[in-house]
């Protein structure tokens, strides 16, 4: 079941005149997809993924998921929709509440009062799912940044989610951090998970279905990775920058060498350079 | 030589259950003018290097000498270094605390002891170099402004002291790819102004292989090579060793040596990837 | 650093680390009660005892125990010597211009000292086998009964144990600020107490600003995950009580009442010297 935005307009509450941090959003996330939002720092990406589950309610028009409206009074409404749509900040530090990796996945399924012999078995689905070893009686604390990172990925698993959304979660982890995450992700994608990947690196979006970037609050590119490096105009406006394979790629092309439009990797690159001759 | 390391090895909680040997043995020669780049897996000992150029970790065994600052003196000028070597930590926004950016600024020229004059002079000139507006950001608290300027007004701070060495931790983690590319371009252009010497700790392999003369990279608290980017990353048995990933470029050479086609030079940069390829292609 | 004042846990899966921690927790009260109780050496002695066999049982090294006293040793030395020289007695031991020292005060000061360091041992081994998370999980379980006059006994225990997560993170935090301030020259340890402290605030106003950030975004993760102080919420970890619990409780209350019959019964330590007298 889809997350649908429509026509949504999201302005902080500030004490001058408001600015909207998020403009006349209408887009819906389909079942199952893996969706990448780029754009600039103050774009308003982080915005638009707390409009997901309910964390900020549009100022005007109007987010479902599932059917179900994030603007509701009703806490039980509001946690239905929360357990759907999980999702995962940047710092592993400051979203971990507890000092065992057990308890820390536990959390959630404990909020949705959920049993306990089931929470055990949630415990062990989540950390099998995320590929995490450790004695889960262990602390969190002694643990890499991926690692901490994939027990976050673990307690919102937990909560059984259709769809996960990544808030600049790979962002401050070294490259086998980062490494480690996307791998995990992608994995729940192949499950079946749907993915909303918030993130500034462009190579994460290479094995992505859709792209959306945003500028100023307002969806101003939404179509597959190729569709959208391939407007290196656009890319350049929105101060994005392609995936270096494709700015190797563009320069290439620019030199002569007849390489054909899509998103590429350095494997492939390298490919499509021998074939070219 | 602006900086000469000998033979430095550091434990950190020395003779306790939770010692843990961080620099085994490190020695560096670093040349003034030199733009050097410092990769290593996380708890590779990086970290624990940089903080020794500057003093902040005490000397346990090996001699450093910054210039002519002996790190092994009794009492080393202490002030001195630190307006030798400008440190820009990880996250430098985190240590913002003044009520203006004018304020915050001045902070490492004040602690250096220069005049009022002087310290107005420098911050003007810093906050100007890091490409903000001093009229406009002057008043301002730091903590208003965006991300990239917080990183920025932090960077400021650390060179209105002047350093003639600038040691980066980081530069651009956190950071999306305007801001990547501002700081990258900002370091260059500090290196023309007061910093000929630079070094940057960094996970980011494609920004070390565009950017730095050599590279220094750590394992397991030894620098295991230090040499210029090309050798480095196309020394496939040491990258695999240390778990290194090569730049993209490289990668994309490896594959296509992989596909039987060899190129002419051994390209780091992108512009030297596209060169090697296009080179007597009759474009 | 990870030492402040007791002993940070220390896994060894013994026996007296799967206690229940409720029993932990009441017989370390108990423990602290009976110290006051305490009149001559043989029970010191037997005390003592009592501590190194629970050490021993515990599979914590003694070194590690022993390291918890160090943190008191100024504190047990100025109570020793205070005791020592301001104690009027009657058998004069030794006499120099204005000091004069007592019998009675030798063994003052040597009974606070052990009862100090007694005081300290026995709860460091509390710290040292049970993780925090298991004593706040005590604390709620034996304040519940609190819950009847509507004391908030879950966001108590909720706050204890997200305080105990953050202690470590924000030490490290203040650490990287100490330097990053040292390195643009600050200067922490010359001058005045009113130097010093105004030093200070390039540290304490970051660490601050972070703290705010931090718990931000940890209320927002916590949102995200259903938290609700309302609503009903399972707990995944139900402490039991065992065997094992009873036989330790017995054992702690055999060898606290001995304390309290020395007391107020008989007297070892003169059917002791009597035995060799």
């Amino acid at each position: 079941m889809p997350i649908t935005f429509d026509h949504v307009t999201y302005e902080y509450p500030t004490d001058g005149t408001p600015v909207p941090a998020v403009k006349d959003v209408s887009l819906e996330i389909a079942d199952g997809s893996f969706v990448c939002v780029l754009g600039e720092n103050g774009s308003g990406k982080s915005t638009l993924a707390k409009l997901m589950n309910g964390l900020l309610v549009p100022t005007d028009g109007d987010v479902r998921v599932d059917g179900a409206s994030t603007n509701t009074e009703d806490e039980d409404a509001l946690f239905a929709i929360r357990k759907k749509v999980g999702m995962v900040f940047q710092n592993p530090d400051n979203q971990m509440i507890a000092s065992i990796i057990e308890d820390e996945i536990a959390f959630g399924p404990e909020n949705l009062g959920v049993p306990r012999e089931e929470i055990e078995e949630r415990i062990t689905y989540a950390l099998e799912a995320v590929g995490m070893t450790q004695p889960r009686h262990h602390t969190p604390e002694k643990l890499s940044g991926g690692q901490k990172q994939r027990i976050a990925i673990a307690s919102v698993l937990a909560m059984r989610p259709s769809t996960l959304v990544l808030d600049e979660s790979t962002a401050m982890l070294d490259p086998k951090g980062r490494r480690e995450v996307m791998e995990v992700i992608r994995e729940l994608n192949r499950q079946g998970i749907t993915i909303v990947l918030i993130t500034h690196y462009m190579e994460e979006t290479v094995r992505a279905d859709r792209v959306i970037v945003m500028s100023e609050g307002a969806v101003v590119m939404d179509g597959t990775p190729a569709e959208i490096f391939g407007d290196t105009e656009a890319v350049r406006r929105y101060h994005l920058e392609l995936p270096i394979s494709d700015y190797l790629a563009e320069k290439l092309r620019e030199a002569g060498l007849s390489l054909p439009h899509k998103i590429y990797d350095e494997k492939s690159l390298a490919e499509e350079i021998c074939r070219s001759k | 030589m602006s900086i000469e390391v000998k033979d430095l090895t550091y434990t950190y909680s020395p003779n306790t259950p939770y010692a843990a040997t961080a620099l085994r043995g490190v020695s560096l020669h670093i040349e003034e003018g030199e733009y050097v780049g410092i990769i290593g897996k996380t708890g590779s000992g990086k970290s624990t290097f940089i903080q020794h150029l500057n003093a902040l970790i005490r000397l346990q065994s090996g001699e450093i000498k910054v210039y002519d600052i002996d790190l092994n003196a009794k009492k080393p000028d202490l002030k001195k270094l630190r307006g030798t070597v400008g440190m820009v930590m990880q996250y430098p926004e985190y240590q913002l605390f003044d009520e203006t950016v004018e304020k915050d600024v001045s902070y490492g020229p004040r602690n250096l002891g220069l005049s009022e004059e002087e310290i107005r002079e420098r911050v003007r000139e810093a906050i100007e170099l890091v490409g903000l507006d001093y009229e406009e950001v002057r008043d301002r608290s730091p903590f208003e402004l965006s991300g990239g300027q917080k990183r920025r007004v932090a960077i400021a701070g650390v060179i209105a002291m002047r350093p003639r060495i600038l040691v980066l931790d980081e530069p651009i983690a956190g950071l999306d790819p305007r801001g990547k590319q501002e700081i990258l371009a900002l370091i260059k252009k500090l290196k023309n102004a007061y910093s000929p010497t630079v070094i940057v700790v960094s996970h980011d392999m494609d920004s070390v292989a565009e950017n730095c003369d050599k590279v220094a990279l750590f394992a397991d608290g030894e620098i295991a090579r230090f040499a210029s980017p090309r050798e480095i990353f196309y020394d496939d048995e040491l990258l695999s060793r240390t778990e290194m990933d090569c730049p993209s470029v490289v990668k994309v050479v490896k594959e296509l040596e992989r596909l039987g086609k060899s190129l002419p030079t051994r390209p780091v940069t992108k512009a030297e990837l596209v060169a090697a390829l296009t080179v007597g292609e009759g474009v | 650093m990870n030492n402040i004042v007791f002993g940070q846990y220390y896994p060894s899966g013994s026996v007296v680390h799967r206690l229940d921690p409720r029993v932990k927790l009441v017989m370390v009260l108990l423990y602290i009660v009976t110290i006051f109780f305490v009149v001559d050496y043989a029970m010191y002695g037997a005390l003592f005892l009592f501590v190194l066999a629970v050490a021993l049982l515990s599979k914590v090294p003694l070194r590690i125990l022993f390291r918890t006293v160090r943190t008191i040793v100024i504190l047990v030395l100025i109570t020793a010597v205070i005791n020592l020289f301001f104690t009027q007695g009657e058998e004069m031991l030794f006499s120099w211009k204005f000091i004069h020292i007592y019998k009675e005060g030798v063994e003052r000061a040597i009974k606070l000292a052990l009862r100090l360091i007694l005081l300290m041992l026995f709860p460091s081994l509390l710290t040292l086998t049970t993780t925090p998370m298991e004593l706040t999980d005590a604390i709620e379980s034996l304040l519940s009964p609190l819950k009847i006059i509507k004391v908030p006994v879950h966001a108590i225990a909720l706050i204890m144990s997200i305080a105990l997560r953050m202690i470590p993170i924000l030490m490290e935090e203040t650490n990287k600020i100490i330097l990053a301030q040292k390195a643009r020259g600050a200067d922490f340890d010359t001058g005045g107490a009113l130097k010093k402290a105004k030093a200070m605030i390039p540290v304490l106003v970051p660490l601050f600003v972070g703290a705010f950030r931090r718990a931000d975004e940890l209320a927002l993760a916590m949102d995200a995950r259903c938290y609700s102080s309302v609503a009903q919420r399972t707990k995944y970890k139900v402490m039991h009580l065992a065997v094992r619990d009873l036989i330790a409780s017995l054992f702690c209350l055999a060898v606290f009442s001995l304390v309290f019959l020395n007391k107020y019964l008989w007297h070892f330590d003169e059917m002791i010297l009597s035995l060799f007298g």
